[in-house]
C-alpha cells in the first residue's frame, strides 16, 4: 500500500525538503512541497519500474567528505598544469580501469564524481567486460587515478549500491 | 538600499575570496579551452568552471544573500549540486562521439586497444528482452 503510494520515499523526502528551502518554511509550502513530490515520485516510478536499492547510508559521509578534499586538490591541480602548459612536460592519457562495480546508479554517480573533479574525463564504459575507460589529463597520475576508482570510491559505492 | 553595504568587514572577506577563486579557475578553465590542442585534453578544463568556479561564485552569492536577508539561503546550493549532475551527461556525449569518430577514422592518437571493435555476441538473433517487459 505504501509501496504503491510513495514507489521512492528518499526522493519525495528530498524533493519536499528542497521545495521548502527554495521557499520558505511554512505549513501551506509543506503541503504544496509534499504533493509535488509525490506526483514526482509516481513520474519517476513510470520512468524506472526498479526502484534503486540503497544498502548502506553508512559510507555516504565518508564519500562527501573524500570527493570534497579531492575536488579541491585536482582543482588545483590542473589550474597549475594549464598555466604552466608552456613547459610541455604533462601529456594525457588514456586509462583503461576494470571496475567491479555493476549497478547502473553506482555507474552513474561514480560518473558524476570522476567529472566533477578535473582532470578526469569519463570516455565509455564497456559493459560486456566491465571496463571503464578514461583520459586523464596528467598522464603521469595515471596510477593514482587507478587506485582511487578501484580501492576508494569503487569499494564505497558497491556497499551503498550492491 | 539592497543592503549589501551593511556587510561587515569578517564577512566581506570570505565572500570576495570565494568570488575571485571562483572566477579565476573559470577563467584558467576558458583560457585552458581555448589553448589546448587536442580534444580530449580540451574536455578538462571546462571541469574548472564547473567544479570550484561555479562553487565558489555560489558559496559567495549565498553568504551574501543569507546576511542581506537575515535568513540562511541556500538555492545557490541547489545550482550547484544540478550543475555537478548534469555536467556528465554533455561531457559524456561528447567524448563518446569523439571516440566514435576516431574509431571510424582509425585515429593515431588513440591507443590501439581503443580502436578495437567489439565482439558481436555469438548468437546476434537471441535479442535480450528489455527490462519494461516483465
Amino acid at each position: 500500500m505504501i509501496g504503491r503510494l510513495l514507489p521512492h520515499p528518499l526522493l519525495v523526502l528530498v524533493l519536499a525538503g528542497m521545495w521548502m528551502v527554495l521557499t520558505r518554511f511554512s505549513l501551506g509550502n509543506l503541503l504544496l512541497g509534499m504533493g509535488i513530490a509525490i506526483f514526482a515520485g509516481w513520474a519517476m516510478h513510470a520512468l524506472q519500474p526498479e526502484r534503486v536499492p540503497m544498502r548502506s547510508l553508512r559510507v555516504m559521509p565518508r564519500l562527501v567528505g573524500t570527493l570534497f578534499v579531492d575536488i579541491i586538490r585536482s582543482n588545483v591541480m590542473v589550474a597549475r598544469l594549464l598555466l604552466t602548459e608552456g613547459r610541455g612536460r604533462r601529456t594525457s592519457a588514456f586509462l583503461l580501469i576494470p571496475v567491479k562495480l555493476r549497478s547502473p546508479t553506482g555507474l552513474a554517480v561514480l560518473a558524476i564524481i570522476l567529472t566533477a573533479t578535473p582532470g578526469t574525463a569519463w570516455v565509455e564504459y564497456v559493459s560486456e567486460t566491465g571496463t571503464l575507460v578514461l583520459h586523464v589529463f596528467h598522464g603521469a597520475e595515471s596510477a593514482h587515478y587507478l587506485h582511487v576508482v578501484n580501492n576508494v570510491y569503487g569499494p564505497m559505492l558497491q556497499e551503498i549500491f550492491e | 538600499m539592497s543592503g549589501v553595504e551593511t556587510v561587515p568587514m569578517w564577512l566581506s572577506i570570505p565572500i570576495a575570496l570565494f568570488v575571485i577563486v571562483g572566477s579565476t579557475l573559470t577563467l584558467i578553465g576558458a583560457w585552458g579551452f581555448l589553448r589546448l590542442s587536442s580534444f580530449y585534453d580540451r574536455l578538462h578544463a571546462p571541469t574548472l568552471a564547473t567544479s570550484w568556479g561555479t562553487g565558489g561564485v555560489a558559496l559567495a552569492s549565498a553568504l551574501l544573500a543569507s546576511w542581506v536577508q537575515d535568513r540562511p539561503i541556500v538555492h545557490e546550493l541547489v545550482i550547484c549540486f544540478a550543475v555537478t549532475a548534469t555536467v556528465p551527461v554533455t561531457l559524456m556525449l561528447l567524448a563518446r562521439a569523439s571516440l566514435h569518430r576516431d574509431r571510424m577514422e582509425n585515429a593515431a592518437h588513440v591507443p590501439p586497444e581503443l580502436l578495437l571493435t567489439r565482439p558481436r555476441p555469438e548468437k546476434p538473433s537471441e535479442v535480450a528482452p528489455s527490462s519494461s517487459e516483465k
